[in-house]
């Protein structure tokens, strides 16, 4: 008896911390996972745990990281994009064209964003109007993407960017990398997106009922195309990063970075069927397949193995997901 | 069948039915739309299971626990929507799962079809047992469908309404082939609304209501009107209240609407205060009416005049700006986002008004969605719950909750109270009362005919796509309104 009157004030505090930590669940289920892979690899290699190897480890995410935040509007609408890893090479094409016209830097990078763009957009009218399945539009779209980036360049790379230019890659602010505060800024602008705004709460109810959302009279046509403009932007915005930190723009970059982005997302906790998910949870998805081949590098494992390894945390973190969603008070429809 | 009973959820499915059916008879079920007929039919093939009462096959009793079990009994169903892969020729619909076979994994396809061919040419069909399903009409599915329980030796054949997709000589066909199964012993269970077909095939009739056992009658001795009276004969609810709104102005006219094969010169209105009932037989066109007003079926003719203004609707965009609200039959596949909150579900058709540059005013978006929590006794811990974690009343009142959101004066509802518990259906009803005192408009499509007797100022009955006739609410007693809606 006692012990009720003790909790009886607590429910204040606690109605509001509780419900938004489980609100968060899913997202810090997969932030404890990278904390113990962390603590493990601390464990492991005296290596990992230094300043400078974080740091590393975090600059190397920032490309699927950053291509990551795209897919994530992508998959929460219940589609797919595929042809993310040839829009990078197609982008970084058209920028390193454009810098060989002798094209300005500013516009050299526009037209760069806007090959991107345009390929996102493509895919988005497609998919809403065309009404093809994401999976093939974008399977197209990579194929098409590719072979236009392997024309443009005459399949050679373009090299020699202006150091102005190659700062985006290699510049920092108070030690911490240019790539690393442009993931950074990305991410916020995309959390704020989703929780915040309208484009956010369509893009999620178009996952979670597309029916429900066009009968409540969203134009759900042009939201997809929005969100897959969005994921083709931001390929783009990778493509950039990439040219610069190389000083090369290569028609055969990007090559499996669709899979790479797909499976942070799904890491963070996404739903493949869409309406569910978040670039919370992406952004430590990519964390964790960065740390994860960082960590086998200094462990010595040979690249081979690593590919089984990061194929198994994709299984298993998904695995204990699903496992987790059926014990949640989530009930399947109760039939009537 | 002896002292059947099932329970779901909040209803009492069947309630001690007793039912049986003799060699080469046919025994036609009639019942309004959740009389239980289609439960008791999916009880004894399986589908369901009973929770008391005894099934006896020739003197036997037998326990039917699955779909195979009644198949082992010689039992066979045919539904409605019927349940063939398109893409398989005819031959291998019927073999599914069990193809005769030659050596290890190797079909034996001229058997196959050599076996079909038999068994249509029993049944009268000419079509080429090769041919994709998918190709064939309706009826020479539906052959295909007897073919396939006639191949697993059924003795026992339940028909859904097999005649609500065919043509008047298909109807005729499909008839001589039930004299030929009746011939050679087959029984048959009918399930039919339409009067005319049960005097013309069946040989006794039973009238189940509110999954009750009504009566069971020799067809020859029984007449249209008392049958339509077993079937409707019920006391009008008395908790269903009648709401006594002065009438006001026009808020919305049809007129002529005509979708090809489906809907056909359709015209009503609906006044501010008042509830326009829609009756009709399940397939009679109530939801595209619906569908059509919303935009979502392109229409051949007619015209929509809102507030006295001629509109144009193309989608349920066009339909939400002029204030019209559509509640769906289907809550949960086309009302709500299960996976969303009640507030986000609430909020989702107003977002254009609750955000400046894109960003939701979150101040106003929680003035909003509480406010309607709170009329509406949505009963939720919060309005961040989950909107699958509650019940279907509570659903179907956050739907309301949306339209109510936009200021829709114009509300179509269809089957508003489909699988609500008796408590929550009152409140929805006092709600939809509410709605009319404040001037919404509200057109209620329903099976359920107390709740169109008792809540409606007009009653439409929809009977093949048409109107088929309009009760004052002085006139419209239940056994009026089933009686155009069978066609009696």
């Amino acid at each position: 008896m006692s012990a009720t009157e003790i909790r009886a004030p607590a429910p204040a505090a606690g109605s509001r911390l509780w419900p938004r930590l489980l609100h968060h669940g899913r997202e810090l289920g997969t932030f404890a996972g990278l904390i113990g892979l962390s603590i493990a690899l601390w464990i492991a290699t005296p290596h990992f745990l230094t300043a400078s190897n974080l740091v590393n480890v975090v600059e190397q995410s920032t490309i699927i990281g950053i291509i990551a935040v795209g897919m994530t509007f992508v998959i929460l609408t219940g589609g797919i994009d595929l042809s993310v890893g040839s829009l990078v090479a197609l982008s970084g094409i058209a920028f390193g064209s454009a810098v060989q016209a002798h094209a300005p830097l500013a516009v050299a990078i526009l037209v760069g964003l806007c090959a991107g763009l345009a390929c996102g957009v493509v895919n988005g009218l497609l998919i809403a109007f065309g009404r093809l399945p994401p999976f093939i539009a974008t399977l197209g779209m990579m194929s098409v993407a590719r072979g236009l980036a392997l024309i443009i360049s005459d399949g050679r790379p373009i090299s020699g960017f202006s150091p102005a230019f190659r700062g985006m890659a290699t510049g920092d602010l108070l030690g911490v990398p240019a790539p690393v505060i442009l993931m950074v800024l990305l991410y916020a602008a995309a959390h704020f997106i989703l929780t915040r705004t309208v484009l956010g709460r369509y893009t999620y109810a178009i996952g979670g009922n597309e029916e429900a959302t066009a009968l409540s009279g969203v134009n759900v046509s042009a939201y997809k195309i929005v969100v897959y403009a969005i994921a083709g932007l931001l390929s783009a915005v990778t493509a950039l990063l990439l040219a610069a930190r190389l000083d090369s723009a290569q028609p055969i970059a990007g090559i499996n970075y669709e899979l790479d982005a797909i499976a942070a997302v799904v890491i963070g906790g996404a739903s493949l069927l869409g309406g569910s998910g978040s670039v919370v949870g992406t952004l430590i998805g990519a964390l964790i397949m960065s740390v994860l081949r960082n960590g086998l590098n200094l462990l010595g494992v040979s690249s081979y193995v690593q590919q089984i390894a990061i194929g198994a945390v994709i299984i298993v973190a998904v695995l204990v997901d699903m496992a987790l969603r059926r014990r949640a008070p989530f009930p399947r429809g109760t039939s009537a | 069948m002896r002292g059947i009973r099932k329970a779901f959820p909040g209803v009492l499915a069947l309630d001690g039915v007793d039912f049986d059916v003799d060699e080469g008879e046919v025994h036609v079920l009639l019942g309004e739309n959740g009389a239980g007929k289609s439960t008791l039919m999916k009880i004894l093939s399986g589908a369901h299971r009973r929770d008391g009462g005894t099934i006896q096959v020739n003197q036997r009793e037998i326990d039917i626990s699955s779909p195979r079990a009644a198949r082992e009994a010689g039992i066979a169903i045919i539904y409605q929507e019927l349940t063939l892969v398109p893409q398989l020729a005819a031959d291998e619909n019927i073999h599914l799962g069990r193809e005769p076979t030659r050596g290890p994994g190797i079909v034996d396809r001229a058997g196959m079809r050599s076996r079909t061919r038999a068994l249509l040419d029993m049944l009268g069909a000419t079509f080429d047992v090769a041919t994709p399903v998918g190709q064939l009409s309706i009826a020479e599915q539906q052959l295909v469908e007897i073919a396939k329980a006639l191949s697993l030796d059924a003795r026992i054949l339940v028909m859904d309404e097999p005649t609500s997709a065919l043509t008047e000589r298909e109807t005729h066909a499909l008839f001589t082939v039930i004299r030929r199964l009746t011939a050679k012993g087959v029984a048959i269970v009918y399930i039919s609304h339409r009067m005319d077909e049960i005097f013309e095939i069946g040989d006794r009739v039973t009238v189940l209501r509110d999954g009750r056992h009504i009566a069971t009658l020799d067809v020859r001795s029984a007449d249209r009107r008392e049958l339509v009276r077993l079937m409707a004969d019920r006391e009008v609810d008395e908790q269903v209240p009648k709401s006594m709104v002065p009438r006001g102005t026009e808020l919305l006219r049809v007129q002529g609407l005509s979708r090809r094969g489906v809907l056909h010169d359709i015209s009503l209105s609906i006044h501010a205060g008042e509830i326009v009932g829609v009756a009709g037989l399940l397939g009679a066109g109530r939801t595209e009416i619906a569908r059509a007003i919303f935009g979502l079926d392109r229409s051949d003719a007619g015209e929509l005049y809102v507030r006295g203004r001629r509109r144009r609707i193309r989608s349920p965009r066009d339909a939400i700006r002029a204030r019209i609200g559509f509640v769906t039959e289907d809550r949960k596949g086309q009302g709500l986002v299960l996976g969303r909150s009640v507030r986000d579900n609430i909020a989702l058709p107003v977002l254009p008004l609750l955000q400046r540059f894109g960003y939701v005013r979150r101040r106003a978006e929680h003035a909003l969605t509480d406010r309607l929590v709170r009329e509406l006794r949505i009963h939720t811990p919060s309005a961040e719950q989950l909107a699958i974690n509650l019940s279907g009343g509570n659903q179907q009142k956050i739907v309301l909750a949306k339209w109510i959101a936009c200021n829709s004066d114009i509300l179509i509802l269809d089957e508003p109270t489909r699988g609500i518990d008796v408590g929550a259906k009152q409140e929805i009803y006092a709600l939809l009362g509410a709605l009319a005192a404040r001037g919404v408009g509200i057109l209620l499509i329903s099976s359920e005919l107390p709740e169109i007797v008792g809540l409606s100022d007009r009653v439409l009955v929809v009977r093949g796509g048409r109107i088929a006739g309009e009760f004052a609410r002085a006139d419209a007693t239940q056994e009026r309104v089933l009686a155009c809606a069978v066609g009696a």
